[in-house]
C-alpha cells in the first residue's frame, strides 16, 4: 500500500516535470509544432551589414516572416552574403522584392525589411534577392556631413 | 620546512586519492544499476529526493519570480519598457537562476540528506552487513540515489522555472499592470527552444550529476562516527554549492560567450 502511494506520487511528479517542460516550450518559447522546418532559403548581398546578427528577424511591413540563418563574406566583391529562411506560410515573394537592413528604434537590433515588388515571377528556394540596400553606418553619415559642411 | 612540504604533499595525495575513490565509486555505481527490482529502489529515492523537495522549490521559485518581476519593472519603467519584464524574467530564469538556484536548494535539501543517510548506514555497519550478505551496497544504496538525483533535479528545475514565471506574472501583470499581450509575445519572440530552455536543462543535468555524486561519495567516504557524519554533511553542502557556481560559470562561458 505504502509503495503504491509512493509510485503514484513519483508518477505524478515526473508528469508534472514533463508538463512544465512542455509549458516552457510552448508558452514561453512559442514553438509552432505544426509548421516547424517548413521554410525556404533566400540569399541577398549587401555592401555593409553593420551589426546584423544571425537569428535576426526578417520582416515585411513590420511582420516577422523569417530569420537570418547565416552571414558570409564574399571577399572578391567585398560584399556580405546574408542567408535567410522565409516561412512558407507567409506566401511567395516576387522576383523583384527588395531587401534593406534597418534598425529597430534608435538603439535597437538590426533586422532585414523586405519591400514588395511588382514582378509576375516569384522567388524560389535558393534564389537571390537582387535589389538590396545595406545598413546605414552612423560613422559614414557623420563623415559625410562633416565634409559637406567643410565644403560649403 | 621539510615538514611543511611533506604535509603539503600528503594533503595533495589525500585529495587525489579521494578523487580517485569517488570516480571508481561513480563508475561502479552507474555500471551496477541495470538489474531486476532496481526500478523500485530508484522510484523510492525519487520520492525522497524529488517530491519531498517540491515544497521548498515551489516556495522559493514563487518568491524569486515575483521579486525579479518587481526589480525589472522598477528599472524598466524608467524607459517606458515595462513589457520587457517578461523577456528579462524568462531569460534570466531559464538560462541562469532556474538551474543554479534549484541545484543549490537541492544540495541543501536532498544532498545533505543523502550524505547523512549513507553516513549513518556506514557508522551503524549496515553497509558492511550488506556486503556480508553478498549484497553490493554500491548497487543497492548508492546507484539508486545517483539515478534518482539525476532524474529529479531537471524535473525540479522545469517546475521551478514555470512557478517562477507564474510568480512574475502575478506581480508584473496582475499587480503592477504590465500589458499581458506584450509580456507574453515579447517572451515568445525572444526565447528559443534549444538556446534558452535546452541549454538551461543541460546545465541542470550537469548540476544533478555533480550534486548527487558529491553527496553520495561524502556519505560513503565519511568517518563512521557522529562527528564524521556531521563533517561529511557540511562538506556535501559546501562542495556542492562551490562546484555548482564554478561549473555554472564554465558552462555559461562555453555555451553563451561570444568572443570577438
Amino acid at each position: 500500500m505504502r509503495m503504491r502511494t509512493i509510485e503514484i506520487g513519483v508518477g505524478a511528479f515526473v508528469l508534472a516535470g514533463i508538463l512544465a517542460l512542455v509549458f516552457l516550450a510552448v508558452r514561453v518559447s512559442g514553438i509552432n509544432l505544426t509548421q516547424s522546418g517548413d521554410s525556404y532559403t533566400l540569399t541577398a548581398r549587401f555592401d555593409d551589414v553593420a551589426g546584423l546578427k544571425t537569428r535576426a528577424r526578417v520582416a515585411m511591413a513590420g511582420v516577422t516572416i523569417g530569420r537570418v540563418t547565416d552571414i558570409l563574406v564574399d571577399v572578391e566583391y567585398g560584399q556580405a552574403v546574408v542567408v535567410m529562411e522565409i516561412e512558407r506560410t507567409a506566401g511567395e515573394l516576387t522576383l523583384d522584392t527588395g531587401a534593406a537592413i534597418l534598425t529597430e528604434g534608435i538603439l535597437g537590433a538590426r533586422y532585414i525589411s523586405l519591400l514588395p515588388g511588382a514582378d509576375e515571377d516569384m522567388l524560389a528556394d535558393g534564389d537571390e534577392i537582387m535589389d538590396t540596400q545595406g545598413a546605414l553606418v552612423l560613422e559614414n553619415l557623420i563623415g559625410d556631413l562633416v565634409t559637406r559642411l567643410g565644403a560649403s | 620546512m621539510l615538514k611543511l612540504t611533506r604535509q603539503l604533499g600528503r594533503w595533495a595525495l589525500d585529495r587525489i586519492q579521494s578523487i580517485g575513490r569517488a570516480t571508481t565509486m561513480f563508475a561502479i555505481a552507474l555500471w551496477g544499476l541495470p538489474g531486476r527490482g532496481d526500478v523500485a529502489l530508484v522510484v523510492r529515492q525519487i520520492y525522497n529526493l524529488g517530491i519531498l523537495s517540491l515544497v521548498i522549490i515551489i516556495l522559493s521559485a514563487f518568491s524569486i519570480g515575483s521579486v525579479l518581476a518587481l526589480q525589472f519593472y522598477t528599472q524598466l519603467a524608467r524607459f517606458g519598457a515595462q513589457e520587457a519584464v517578461g523577456v528579462g524574467l524568462a531569460l534570466v530564469l531559464l538560462r541562469e537562476l532556474g538551474p543554479v538556484v534549484t541545484a543549490l536548494l537541492f544540495a541543501g535539501r536532498a544532498g545533505s540528506a543523502i550524505t547523512a543517510e549513507i553516513g549513518l548506514m556506514k557508522s551503524t555497519e549496515q553497509l558492511s552487513s550488506m556486503e556480508m550478505m553478498g549484497v553490493d551496497p554500491l548497487r543497492r544504496v548508492v546507484a539508486p540515489r545517483l539515478w534518482a538525483g539525476v532524474i529529479s533535479l531537471p524535473m525540479l528545475t522545469a517546475i521551478f522555472n514555470v512557478v517562477a514565471i507564474y510568480g512574475g506574472v502575478v506581480v508584473g501583470v496582475e499587480w503592477l499592470g504590465v500589458d499581458p499581450g506584450g509580456f507574453w509575445s515579447g517572451m515568445t519572440e525572444v526565447v528559443e527552444l534549444w538556446e534558452d530552455i535546452g541549454k538551461g536543462m543541460l546545465k541542470s543535468v550537469v548540476f544533478a550529476v555533480l550534486v548527487t555524486w558529491i553527496a553520495v561519495f561524502q556519505g560513503y567516504d565519511s568517518l563512521p562516527t557522529a562527528e564524521g557524519i556531521g563533517l561529511a554533511t557540511t562538506r556535501t553542502v559546501v562542495y556542492s554549492s562551490v562546484m555548482i557556481l564554478a561549473v555554472d560559470f564554465l558552462l555559461t562561458l562555453t555555451m553563451y560567450a561570444q568572443f570577438q
